[in-house]
């Protein structure tokens, strides 16, 4: 995955022939790109130090970065940040632990292994907002599946109401990610696995080596990239997450799974705050980016990390 | 004969499997069975785990509402349509651009490449929430709101980045000698590109194909606040939508959804090989 870039060589009339030529190649992606990415963002920059409603020709006041003093004065800012570092650090190890398990379970050829490799890939199919239906249903504190099993395995006695627990909420919402990502971060890693050649672990093997051992001194050492590169995606994805809290609790009970993500979209759209909302997506941007960057900066040293 | 040890292992390891399985098939299947049963069955409780009157009745509904219905489940039948146009447009357009953006910044040498290749995997990263604003803003002013061109180029603000690292992966495991020496025989850039590079990476190309489509597919933020009219709204905002303000449409939203995953594992189980290759090439999707 790690790419080299050929670097211009002597100039000469070819040379000068090639560049205009990669220009012309590259234009219009360049062009795409600038317009739909890159002026968005710094226009979302510039609209972050301005206090400005939402609706045509409102005045936009310039505010002297009142909406950053605002937000890092608010509690509620906080609150959702705990909250959304919660889901982030929760989600993403659980992710790791278990994506790790099921790509080791594949690799040791244990019976119905092909049939679990390919199943795998079903979750991670469905479209995010449908597995958050889903999910929901499965939650349903009247009718529900989740209630339904527990009730018949004799572990409740009454249906719960799942989603209106602000405390288990999220938990929830953790869940049905996991689900739904489990198989990406397992495909990944074992990919990576099958990539390491059997002969080390033979070796290993003969020089007594028990499982657990070559497990722990061969495999995960070599995997170390990949878990980078799942850990890295995985954080700024969920760092992120809109989707699936949307379409499962919208934030709720009790605030409890409004996520900084889904808090810049509260503040933006039904309450038309655009300021305000810029400055919520500028500070997830960065936060993204420092991210972006360690991963950008992996992916460029082929040597030290393969 | 197997050591007893060995084969408790073996047995430990295959239980293994079975709780992974059924982790990964019982919500799925619920999801189908909750779709075929009525809403009397849906709402018993204890569940009716297999539907003891199934009925294609849902699905019926929302493919073809009859006048009387309310416009939710009409929406439905649109939104697919609407879906399948966006993403397929979304992919010839990253296909085509990206393909001639990545092969020249894999196999053309010119200065700046390497900088550019490292300012799109950085866009790559950037969230859709931080570009909203300000093409929310545009698209108003350009009435382009509730249009399935608004959506066709918002997205390529991850997906042209994402089809342009992807492609120049694969681009660059065309061997060179074949390329040079159809530069030798007097191919422009353009025609190697054509008869060289693009037959030998067609694997490749099937692979970021797919993803473009599916990230298209699965894509919400933007298609949720750019499109609010029945006759634009795609697929996610379409069963979004059964969770009504008063009342959840459940058997619509149980029948749409699974509608609505029926394309992309299908296609995900058909050209599995290619996505796990482009998995790991790529190594994102949202």
């Amino acid at each position: 995955m790690n790419l080299s870039v050929v670097k211009p060589k002597k100039r000469n009339s070819l040379s000068r022939q090639d560049t205009r030529t990669a220009w012309l190649f590259i234009a219009p992606s360049l062009i795409i790109i600038l317009g739909v990415a890159l002026w968005p963002i710094l226009s979302t920059f510039f609209l972050s130090f301005f206090n400005a409603p939402s609706g045509l020709n409102q005045p936009r006041i310039f505010n002297w970065g009142r909406n950053y003093i605002d937000l890092l004065a608010d509690p509620a800012f906080w609150q959702t940040i705990s909250r959304t570092a919660y889901f982030t650090i929760v989600s993403v190890v659980l992710e790791l632990l278990a994506g790790l398990g099921i790509a080791q379970l594949i690799h040791s050829r244990p019976l119905g292994w092909k049939f679990l490799r390919f199943s795998l890939i079903i979750p991670w199919a469905v479209p995010t907002i449908v597995s958050g239906a889903m999910w929901r249903w499965i939650y349903s504190g009247d009718f529900g599946a989740l209630n339904g099993l527990l009730m018949q395995l004799g572990l409740i006695k009454h249906y719960i109401p799942f989603l209106t627990k602000p405390e288990l909420a999220m938990n929830l919402v953790i869940l049905a990610d996991f689900w739904h990502v489990v198989p990406l971060v397992a495909l990944i890693l074992q990919a990576a696995l099958a990539g390491i050649p059997v002969e080390l672990d033979e070796a290993a093997e003969v020089d007594g080596a028990n499982a657990w051992q070559r497990f722990w001194n061969i495999r995960l050492p070599m995997l170390r990239g990949a878990i980078l590169v799942a850990l890295i995606i995985r954080t700024v994805e969920a760092f992120r997450v809109f989707d699936i809290v949307y379409i499962i609790t919208s934030g709720g009970p009790a605030s409890s799974t409004i996520t900084i993500s889904y808090l810049t979209y509260l503040t933006t759209f039904p309450y038309g705050k655009l300021g305000a909302g810029a400055a919520l997506s500028f500070l997830i941007s960065i936060f993204t980016l420092t991210l972006a960057i360690i991963y950008i900066r992996f992916l460029y040293r082929p040597e030290e990390n393969q | 004969m197997i050591h007893p040890r060995k084969l408790f292992g073996k047995l430990f390891m295959f239980l293994l499997v079975v709780v992974v399985l059924l982790f990964i098939y019982l919500p799925i299947l619920w999801l189908l069975s909750a779709s075929l049963s009525t809403q009397v069955e849906l709402f018993s409780v204890p569940p009716h785990w297999i539907p003891q009157h199934p009925t294609a009745q849902n699905y019926l509904d929302i493919l073809f509402p009859g006048t009387a219905a309310s416009s939710v489940p009409r929406t439905f039948a649109v939104s697919i349509l609407n879906s399948l146009r966006v993403a397929s447009i979304l992919t010839v357009l990253c296909l085509v651009i990206g393909g001639l953006a990545a092969y020249a910044l894999v196999r053309i040498p010119f200065k700046g490449g390497r900088g550019i290749m490292v300012g799109i995997l950085g866009v790559r990263m950037i969230p859709e929430i931080s570009l909203i604003i300000p093409l929310f803003i545009i698209a108003s002013q350009m009435k382009l709101i509730n249009t399935p061109t608004v959506l066709i180029i918002t997205y390529m603000s991850f997906a042209l980045p994402y089809s342009i690292w992807m492609m120049a992966i694969f681009f660059q495991t065309v061997p060179r000698e074949l390329e040079e020496a159809a530069r030798l025989d007097g191919c422009s850039r353009l025609q190697t590109l054509y008869k060289v590079i693009l037959p030998i990476s067609t694997p490749g190309l099937i692979s970021t194909a797919l993803f473009v489509f599916l990230l298209a597919w699965d894509e919400f933020f933007f298609a949720l606040i750019f499109t609010s009219t029945l006759a634009s709204k795609t697929v996610p905002v379409a069963i979004a939508e059964f969770v009504g303000r008063y009342a959840v449409n459940i058997t619509g939203m149980m029948a749409g959804g699974f509608l609505a995953a029926l394309p992309p594992i299908i296609l995900a189980l058909i050209f599995q090989r290619y996505i796990v290759r482009g998995l790991t090439a790529g190594a994102v999707k949202g």
